[in-house]
């Protein structure tokens, strides 16, 4: 696993969220590179390869759907996790429907998190609460 | 929980439809009074109006009836009198025609005459013969009146132009009333001479009396000048001037309404002679003569008054059964837009309170993010002294963000009901939202609350808001019903037949007896008085009924009740469910 580590692109207007977001999944062995908005997330993706993009759905500017459609117009095959702040899944379900592997309620659970990761990567997840 | 954000004064505000409210009473005493002032315009105008006229017409009608006999014996007594004194007149002729100067001058012969007419009774008290000079030649009666010289007087003067004479009354020596009549007699040379008789003056009052007046009623002659002829009741005895103002002479009857002396209304009836300067006045009282006029008007005055009374008191009846309803039906309305303002009030909280939580997720993400790195760099460090206190105290701070995240979804999740849709709708998740949302209740008074919800239950489509509501109202019903630390509530539910699904919330509280069991679907139908609208189970069964659902209550009272909820696999009325969305 440390020869290739995972590549995660975590995008999120929140600065403070995502860089200590990027600093814990380190600490779990993934390698990991921000973006604080859609149009740089999709910049990104365009000029380097990763495993997994983690995308917020509510920012500023171009909003989490646009960006996910720009993202997957790139790379179709990469695996998209969505966050949203909102209670309502109408986001969620939209953003599944575009292409998304699945969507989280912020506050997050770091290991359901991890879970979904690994999922999305075909591997077995770990059995925590 | 949205008690507290009430705010009645805003409330009352931001809605104009309610303003005027705030002075009922005043309203609605101004609206009965107004309704009773028009329709007692409206009612006793014309009522009023038809007596006026009514009271007019009988009364014109009335007189001219009481009036004809009135003029009718006027008429007769004044001929009466008419032919007496003419009759006088006659034999007063005839003996003039037939004796001559001579004959006349005899006192023999004379006297013979008057014993004759005395025979008769025609009230002959003395006869006189007058040469053309004015001297009395010839004289029988009870006075020695011979040789008195007439020539200035009246009566000589008037006879010998006019050939016939009728005095007024005079009293005479005997201070007895009489009239003298005069006529002439013609010489053989053509000499007027004048014989000359004076007649006392009772049968005036034998004809009067003959024409069988009321005992009120007056009757009586006058001359020109308002001299009395005869004794009157009211005005004077004879020779007096008389107290009333008649009429003025005239030969044909006529009548007037005047007052009398004593301010009595009176009729007086007047009709001159022909043959001397005599009026016959008849004069009756008013009172007399109107007395069944007056009758009737007492009478239709009655009646005026009682029908006024039945109308008055119908009127203000019916106002007041129809300000109540009125004022029943206003209440109604006022407790609708209660419900609805409170319903809009609810949504908007629910799109504020949707709006804090996702704000305030995204600083729990944060808090919970730095949180866990504590916890991450905590668990990886193996030369830290306070690692067992700082691990505790951070995982503390986790278990904080977890409660914050609980409620802004429990938030969020509540919200949700305002965007209304049709959509797939996992009954059991939503039973546990609502439940959820009821922890606290359920946690302080101690109830226990058992799921027997089916793993198999098929997700149905529905509106989930909706659904949501009439579970909160269904629960929130049942733990109103069940006693603290006692209370049980079953909520189950299970797929049916017909493709639907079932819910069941038994309770073991209070019961519902069978009087109330009738009426609780009713809109404003309530038990807890000032603290309910009696819309809850109203709108849940109006939810229910729109969903296509259906809703049965079994309760036995002291032991509990039974909700049982249906919910179709598919709601047909998707548009009326839009149209209806913010309810």
């Amino acid at each position: 696993m440390k020869i290739q580590k995972i590549k995660i692109l975590l995008i999120d207007d929140e600065e403070e969220f995502i860089s200590t977001l990027a600093e814990r999944l380190e600490l779990r062995g993934y390698l990991c590179k921000t973006a604080v908005d859609g149009q740089s997330g999709i910049q990104m993706v365009a000029n380097e390869p990763f495993d997994i993009a983690i995308l917020d759905l509510m920012m500023p500017g171009l909003n989490g759907l646009d960006t996910l459609r720009q993202i997957k117009k790139i790379t179709p095959d990469l695996p998209v996790i969505l966050l949203t702040g909102h209670g309502s899944t109408k986001d969620g379900m939209e953003g599944m429907r575009i292409g998304a592997f699945d969507f989280l309620i912020k506050p997050l659970d770091i290991y359901a998190l991890i879970d979904k990761i690994k999922l999305a990567l075909g591997q077995t997840p770990q059995v925590k609460s | 929980m949205f008690k507290h954000l009430r705010n009645p004064l805003l409330f009352w505000r931001r809605n104009p439809l309610l303003l005027w409210r705030r002075t009922p009473l005043t309203r609605y005493t101004v609206l009965n009074r107004n309704i009773i002032i028009i329709m007692l315009l409206i009612t006793i105008i014309p009522l009023t109006c038809m007596l006026i006229l009514n009271n007019f017409q009988y009364k014109t009608h009335l007189r001219n009836q009481m009036m004809a006999p009135l003029y009718a014996m006027t008429e007769k007594t004044r001929h009466s009198f008419e032919l007496f004194m003419d009759q006088r007149l006659a034999i007063m002729r005839f003996i003039s025609a037939t004796y001559s100067v001579e004959n006349l001058g005899n006192e023999q012969v004379i006297h013979k005459i008057l014993t004759s007419l005395k025979k008769e009774r025609y009230g002959f008290v003395d006869i006189g013969l007058i040469n053309t000079k004015g001297d009395l030649v010839s004289y029988v009666g009870p006075y020695s009146l011979l040789g008195k010289n007439y020539s200035e007087q009246i009566s000589f003067q008037e006879t010998r132009i006019k050939g016939q004479y009728i005095s007024n009354v005079f009293l005479g020596h005997r201070k007895y009333p009489h009239i003298v009549i005069a006529v002439q007699v013609i010489t053989d040379n053509g000499e007027i001479w004048v014989l000359r008789a004076t007649i006392d003056t009772d049968f005036f009052d034998t004809l009067i009396s003959s024409m069988g007046l009321e005992r009120s009623s007056d009757a009586f002659l006058v001359n020109s000048d308002g001299i009395l002829q005869t004794n009157s009741l009211y005005c004077g005895n004879t020779l007096e001037k008389c107290t009333l103002k008649l009429p003025s002479k005239g030969v044909k009857s006529r009548g007037v309404e005047t007052k009398d002396a004593n301010k009595q209304d009176i009729i007086i009836v007047s009709s001159g002679f022909s043959i001397a300067d005599y009026i016959l006045v008849i004069v009756q009282p008013q009172a007399v003569a109107l007395k069944s006029w007056y009758a009737l008007q007492t009478e239709m005055l009655i009646i005026f008054l009682i029908s006024l009374t039945v109308i008055i008191f119908a009127i203000v009846q019916m106002t007041a059964v129809l300000i109540k309803r009125i004022k029943t039906s206003d209440e109604r309305r006022e407790s609708v837009l209660i419900e609805l303002q409170h319903a809009q009030k609810l949504s908007s909280i629910g799109r504020l309170a949707a709006g804090v939580a996702h704000e305030i997720n995204n600083p729990l993400a944060i808090i919970n993010e730095k949180a866990g790195l504590m916890l991450d760099l905590i668990d990886l460090s193996t030369d830290f002294n306070q690692k067992t206190k700082f691990g505790e105290l951070t995982q503390s701070i986790l278990t904080s963000v977890d409660r914050c995240r609980k409620i802004t979804h429990r938030l969020l999740g509540f919200s949700k009901r305002i965007d209304v849709k049709i959509e797939p709708i996992q009954i059991n998740t939503v039973i546990r939202e609502v439940i959820g949302f009821l922890e606290k209740d359920i946690l302080y008074r101690r109830l226990e609350v058992n799921l027997k919800l089916s793993d198999t239950l098929e997700p149905i489509l529905s509106d989930q808001g909706q659904i949501q509501q009439v579970l909160l109202n269904l629960l929130t019903n049942a733990f109103a019903a069940v006693q603290d630390e006692l209370g049980r509530v079953d909520v189950e539910t299970k797929n049916i037949q017909d493709k639907g699904v079932e819910i069941k919330i038994t309770d073991n509280g209070c019961g519902i007896s069978k009087e109330i069991i009738k009426n609780i679907f009713d809109p404003f139908f309530t038990t807890k008085k000032e603290e309910g609208t009696g819309l809850g189970l109203s709108i849940s069964y109006g939810i229910i009924t729109k969903l296509g659902g259906e809703i049965f209550v079994d309760s036995t009272q002291g032991k509990g009740s039974v909700f049982t909820i249906i919910f179709p696999e598919k709601t047909n009325k998707m548009e009326s469910e839009n149209e209806n969305s913010e309810n």
